[in-house]
This record gives C-alpha cells, structure tokens and sequence, in this order.
C-alpha cells in the first residue's frame, strides 16, 4: 500500500462501514436535513467520525472529522484566537461543508467553500480519496475540495477536512439605522462583515481594530442616526438566493437581505430557478462518474 | 500539391491550404483570425517555462464567444486537440501544445464589459492583462487583488487557469476568491456559466472546479470578477535580519499573533543585492534576508498592526527595521521585488523559478535544505517568496549552453519539490502543475486521489481534447504523453 493512504484508523473503519449493500446517507445534526429534497426510502444512515486531529494556530489550518460540531471546533480555536467561516447554526462541520451555506457574516469571515484546503471522503466504492492539500496555498492538480464543498453528499462521503482558520477580530459591533440607502453604507465603510436591510432599517456589521470601528461608527453617523444594538435582526426561515443587483427591487411583506451579497431570508421558499443545460450535463457526468449506482445520498440533488 | 505545402500571405494569414482544417477554421473565421506560418508556430510550441516545446497546429484569434464554439465544432470534426492560450507567461508548461493542438489565443477577447462598483464584480474578456484592469479600476478606487510577478503582461484567463497567486494574496485570496463566474465553451461546443453572481450559485460549485484546471476543462470567454476596494492606508515595513531562519520565524510569529498583513515577502542576500544592483530599491546589501511586510486597511489599525510587525520583527533579532515614509520610497521598495526576475539577468542568462509550499513553521528548515540541494548540484539558488503562504520560490540560475548544465538544474529541482512534499507541503502554489509537476503527482496523492481527479476532469471533458497531456501523470490523464509528443501522422506542418 502507498504511504500515502490514509492511516488514521477512525476514517478506515467508517470507510468499511460505507460498504453495504444499500443505499447510504451521512446523518449529522439535521440542521439542514431538507436541502436538496427528501432522502430516499430505505437508506442507511452513518454518522461521520468525529474530533479535532490536529490544529496548527500559525499556520492557521485544522485537520478536523467530519461528525464534529462547528461550535466545538469554534471553542478550541478560539482558545488561540481563531475561528473559520462555518456559521455556527447547531450543526455539524461535515453538515456546513456538504451544504455550503455561508455564514451571515461572509463578507467578513468568507465563504465556506473557500475555507476548504483538503477534503477526505469515501468514494461510492468504499475507498478514502483525498483532495486538496494541507497548507493555505495550493494548486497542485484537480480542485476536488470545490466539487465536494456544497454538494450534499452525493459524490462521496465527507469524513475530515482541513480548513482555513481565521483570526477573531479584536472588536465587533452591530449598528442599526433607518431610512438610509444601504448601498450607500456598504460604500461608506470599508469591509463591513454584514450589511442588512428590511426595506426600511439598516443594520451594519463592523469588525478590527477598536479604534477603526469608532472612526467607521463616526462615519456612518454622518449618514443617518445609527446606533448600536445587540446583533442582527430575526431573520424569516427562507432564503433566497439572488443576484446583490436584484436586491433593492425585491419585494415581500417581511425580508431581510444580505446589501452586497444578495441573500434574502423571506416567508416564503424561493422558487426553483432554470438550469443552464451546458452546466446541467456536467453535473450529471460528474454525479454518474463519482456514483455510478446513485448509493450516496440518493433523492438529494442540487 | 504546392512546394510550400501550404499557401500563406506575408503577415502568415492562412489562404486556401491543403489541410482540410486550416481551410474549416478559416471558412469559420477568416483568414485574419487564423495563423499557420513558421513563426507563430515556433512562438506558440512553448510558454515561459524551461521545458521542451511541443508542436503547435493552427492558430485562432477568436474575438467572440461565438467564434470559439466555432473552433471547437471545427475541431470536433477533425478530431483535434484544444489549447487555450493568454499571454503565455506559465512556469509550468500548462500551455506547452501537446499533440499539435488548434491553438486559441485569447488575446483579442480583451474587453473590459461592465464595471459596478455597487456590488463590486466587473466583468471581463479572459484577454484583459491583469494590470490592466487594475489601471483601469483605479479611477473607481478599486483593483483586482491577484498581482502575479508577471501582472504587466498576463492576462486574466490565464490567472483564471492557473488560479493565479502574487503578493497581496496573502490577505485577499488567489485568484479562486476573486472569481464569481466563468462563461466557458465546452469541449463539445456548449457554452456554460459556470457560478454566478449569487452568493451560492445553484448546483455543484463548477466554477470552483475550473479555476486552476490549467485549460483542460474548457476554454473561459468571459468573467466575472470580484473587485476590491481600495484601502485608505497603507503601511509597508522593510526589516533586515542577519539570517533568513529569523526572516522566517518573524512571519510565522506575525500570523501566529493574529496579524494577517497584506503581503509579506522574504528575499535572501544573494537576490537582494542582485536587485539593488538593477534598480537601486534601498534595500541593505548586508542583510541575509529582508522581510518586505505591508498592511492595509484604516488608519489606525493598520498603524497598531505595524507596530506589532516591527516588535515581532525586533524580538527575532531583526537589525533594521525601516517604515517607508513616502508613497515613492512604498513604490521603490515593491519595484524591487516584482522586477527580482529580471534583476538576475545579471548573473545567468537562464532561470528555473521553482514553486513550492510548506507549513510556515517549517520554512527556515526547508530553505536550509534548498540551499544544501542546490550547492550538491552545483546551481546557484536565490530565495525570493511569499513567505506569509509558506510558498518558496527558488530561483535556479543557470546557462543553458553549458552543456549537462539543465540537467542538473532539473535534479535540483526534484530534490526542492521532494524536500518540501516531505515537509507536509504541497507541489505547487500558484504556478500549476502542468508538465512541471506531472512526475511528482504520485508522491502527494493515491492512485485513487488521481483516479477522482481524472472523474472530475472527464465531467467536463470526457474526450480529452481539450488541453491533452496535462496535469494529469501517465497512466491517469485521459492521453498518452509519448504519443503527444510526436507529431500525429498527416498532420499539417
């Protein structure tokens, strides 16, 4: 065998379990079961290892397993003063990867898909693949971690990453006005983490150095009556996923959206949107080629 | 048959021929658009790398989106080979055409198409050249943060293929973070947008997989590209350290403390005074390392992160270190930097710039290694890299006249790539693999890593014509590298 192949005896054992003869789905912690549809009848569930393997703060990377909760590995980087940009939403990290929503804050903290160095997972026929690389910088061959991140699980089963890790900024506050363009906010400060609007009040996400934020807050002052509050506004159960231009147009009765992002969290579901057939037919080669029997997760599809 | 073999016109537009695909593509594009005669063939059998060039075939310059999908339907037809081409500046060979491949040069797709600063994307032809953009950018107060040492001549496409690095990439991401779409003519001719500007694009991220495929996935007409702000201050430290362990350990202790600065960059003395001999940028000749350090952001924590730089800096037993206090001494100090490769031209006619990462923590242990590699060779080795990213990037200078001389450049080599893999580092940072890293693919990944990685190139290409031979090593990648290396039978030439 390569020296190459994966040793840890945690990932090697969960790959043997994959090997049955039905169909297989990862459990985490439900957060976002329903992403991508109802799972298949009969589907065996598995529930990804877990455990922080190895966290590097000056390199800012952690090797950690799948079945992890973001809020435990949050807690051990932030004894170093670090985070990642997986939102803390209950779940866990293989759950955040396999979904790939973003946290509230992306403009701060980045997308998930981008906090993804290396990826583990088990390939349909029982075998570990590894993708991506262990360090911050890395193009050395295909991108796997991209294809995996946000793919629900249905072309392999995430069993550990290595991810990016983040400094925790010095100082955060939220700011929160009405009756202001929010546009005109996120130009006014320079890397707000969050910019919400309801159609009517705006909140702002502010994070660095202390005395940057109390410049930023002068600045915003001079737009509208801004003021600090305890965190962002409750956000309604759906979101939408829009263009940051299409924005300002959208209308329902209660919303609140991402100015700059163009996520919007709404009453009602977003209607599915067309698929562009060029990249359909990619998707299914991929999806055929990763899982030829369709045993990974079968009914989810993105 | 003519005794030319082929009808051309002085400026080697191609006329009627006897190879059946020259006279298709020009049937599709016109003659002006396709180049067959010697000298575009001997310009586009290689790039900027030190490898064997391979064998071009005709020469497209699409303008459009449109014309594209034509070449490929063309050929589709003749059963021939794709390579996207930009400005041709890859260290890796990944525009080396294997197979006498239809070259298409991009370089005419250089429109800049929209720019909203609002929502901050500007979309673009994949011919802009990188500096370009930025220039133009600046009346908006904004860049593209990607700023490869090679910024003034490549082109976005080809950063997009490469998922190209530079300096500032340190804070901001490689070029992956700054794409939110790519319009790509597929190898059957389909046009696809890849992502979106929607914060999570439906579908698998294909946009993601792309980037950094090195033109073997498709070719790229047309993206959108995320811009930056421009910061209102800016600090850039010079700090002079009497070996390049400390140089090192500095920049490990920074990120370590929470500081993640713009760029930093680390030289030793062999480069440093290789440049102030060029063009005189003011760095110390006696230094073993200089650390070149900038921070970005609002004033007052930029002026806090500085300071905690330069007492890091201090604490590792830096003997200078130097804040520019002008805008033009700030330009002089990164003019050094980004003309480091020119600066060598000095000292040997030929370099190998090298491409490697490793964990930050372990850089002063590889570079001790790169030079003990280098000296057993008998190749003089310069270090000049993105230190803040853990990527090397030694320098080996060499005259290629000198015969043996390559190959010991190339043994050298593969000790750096091996010395750093075993480090737990990684092939390569920003450069790409190509025909460069192709032997060495099997050393970071399985059989079954590279076997999943042939399964996402095949979801994209499953006849392998686009970009053969490539990234991929023999026995994974969809062709067979020996016979590319020849000339097909029949093949106009």
């Amino acid at each position: 065998m390569s020296t190459l192949a994966v040793t840890d005896e945690v990932l090697v054992e969960f790959a043997r379990q994959t090997v049955t003869n039905s169909p297989i789905a990862v459990e985490g912690n439900r957060t976002r079961w329903d992403v991508g549809g109802p799972l298949a009848n009969g589907v065996q569930l598995l529930k990804a290892p877990t455990g922080v393997v190895e966290y590097q703060p000056a390199e800012m990377t952690v090797q950690v397993r799948a079945g992890t909760t973001v809020a435990e590995l949050h807690k051990v980087l932030a004894e170093h003063g670090q985070r990642t940009s997986l939102p803390e939403r209950g779940g866990t990290v293989g759950g955040a990867v396999a979904v790939g929503e973003n946290h509230l804050e992306v403009l701060g903290r980045g997308s998930v898909r981008n906090a993804v160095l290396q990826v583990r997972y088990v390939a349909a026929d029982g075998q570990l693949v590894t993708g991506g690389g262990p360090v911050v910088k890395n193009v050395s061959g295909f991108n796997l971690p991209k294809l995996i991140a946000g793919s629900l699980g249905v072309l392999g089963s995430i069993v550990e990453v290595v991810l990016r890790t983040n400094p925790i900024p010095a100082a955060s506050r939220w700011l929160q006005a009405t009756g202001v363009d929010p546009g005109a906010v996120r130009n006014a400060v320079l890397a707000p983490s969050a910019v919400l609007w309801d159609g009517d009040t705006t909140w702002v996400h502010l994070e660095g150095h202390l005395p940057d934020l109390d410049a930023e807050t002068s600045v915003l002052g001079d737009l509208a009556g801004f003021e600090e509050v305890q965190g962002p506004p409750a956000l309604p159960p759906h979101r939408w996923l829009v263009r940051p231009q299409d924005v300002s147009g959208f209308s329902a009765d209660r919303f609140v959206a991402s100015v700059g992002v163009g996520t919007i969290w709404a009453d009602k579901p977003q209607p599915a949107r067309p698929q562009d057939p060029a990249v359909a037919a990619v998707a299914q080669r991929a999806k055929a080629l990763f899982d030829p029997t369709g045993r990974l997760n079968p009914g989810r599809s993105r | 048959m003519n005794l030319l073999g082929k009808a051309k016109d002085l400026l080697g537009r191609a006329s009627a021929s006897n190879d059946p695909l020259v006279d298709d593509l020009v049937d599709a594009l016109g003659s002006d658009a396709v180049k067959v005669d010697a000298a575009h063939r001997a310009l586009y059998a290689h790039d900027a790398s030190v490898f064997d060039a391979g064998f071009a075939g005709p020469t497209c310059y699409p303008e459009t989106t449109e014309q594209v999908v034509a070449i490929m339907a063309v050929a589709e037809k003749h059963g021939r080979a794709v390579v996207p081409r930009g400005a041709g500046t890859g260290l890796a060979g990944g525009a080396i055409p294997l197979g006498a491949p239809v070259i298409v040069a991009l370089t005419k797709m250089n429109q800049i198409h929209d720019v909203d600063t609002v929502n901050r994307v500007a979309w673009v032809g994949p011919g802009v050249v990188n500096l370009d953009l930025t220039n133009h950018l600046r009346p908006f107060g904004f860049h593209f943060a990607p700023d490869p040492s090679s910024q003034q001549v490549c082109t976005i496409g080809g950063n997009v293929a490469n998922n190209s690095g530079g300096p500032h990439c340190l804070a901001y991401g490689v070029t992956d973070a700054h794409v939110a779409a790519v319009e790509v003519v597929l190898i059957d001719g389909s046009v696809a947008m890849l992502g979106g500007l929607e914060d999570e694009p439906d579908g698998l991220d294909l946009r993601g997989a792309f980037v950094g495929s090195e033109g073997t996935l498709g070719i790229a007409t047309k993206v959108a590209v995320r811009i930056t702000k421009n910061p209102p201050a800016v600090t850039t430290l010079l700090l002079s350290f009497d070996s390049v362990a400390d140089a090192a350990n500095t920049v490990s202790e920074v990120i370590a403390a929470g500081v993640v600065p713009a760029a930093m960059e680390v030289m030793d003395q062999r480069i440093t005074v290789a440049v102030e001999n060029y063009v005189g940028a003011g760095y110390p000749r006696d230094a073993a390392a200089v650390l070149l350090a900038e921070v970005e952001g609002l004033e007052a924590g930029v002026a806090l992160d500085a300071k905690k730089i330069s007492e890091i800096g201090r604490a590792n037993n830096a003997t200078q270190v130097r804040v520019a206090a002008t805008d033009e001494e700030r330009a002089l100090l990164w003019k050094g930097r980004k003309t480091a490769f020119g600066a060598i031209a000095q000292i040997a006619p030929d370099y190998y710039l090298h491409d490697t990462v490793v964990p930050r923590a372990k850089l002063a242990a590889v570079l001790e290694q790169v030079y003990e590699i280098a000296d057993r060779h008998d190749v003089i080795v310069m270090n000049v890299f993105h230190a803040g990213d853990g990527n090397l990037h030694p320098l080996l200078l060499f005259d290629r006249t000198v015969e043996g001389t390559l190959e010991r450049v190339h043994a050298a080599g593969a000790e750096i790539v091996r010395a750093s893999l075993d480090a737990g580092g990684v092939l390569s940072g920003e450069h790409g693999v190509g025909v460069e890293k192709q032997p060495y693919m099997a050393e970071m990944f399985t059989d079954a890593d590279l076997d999943h990685q042939n399964r996402l190139r095949q979801s994209f290409d499953p006849v392998c014509r686009a970009n053969p031979g490539k990234v991929l090593p023999m026995g994974h990648s969809c062709a067979d590298i020996q016979s590319l290396r020849q000339t097909p039978p029949g093949v106009w030439g």
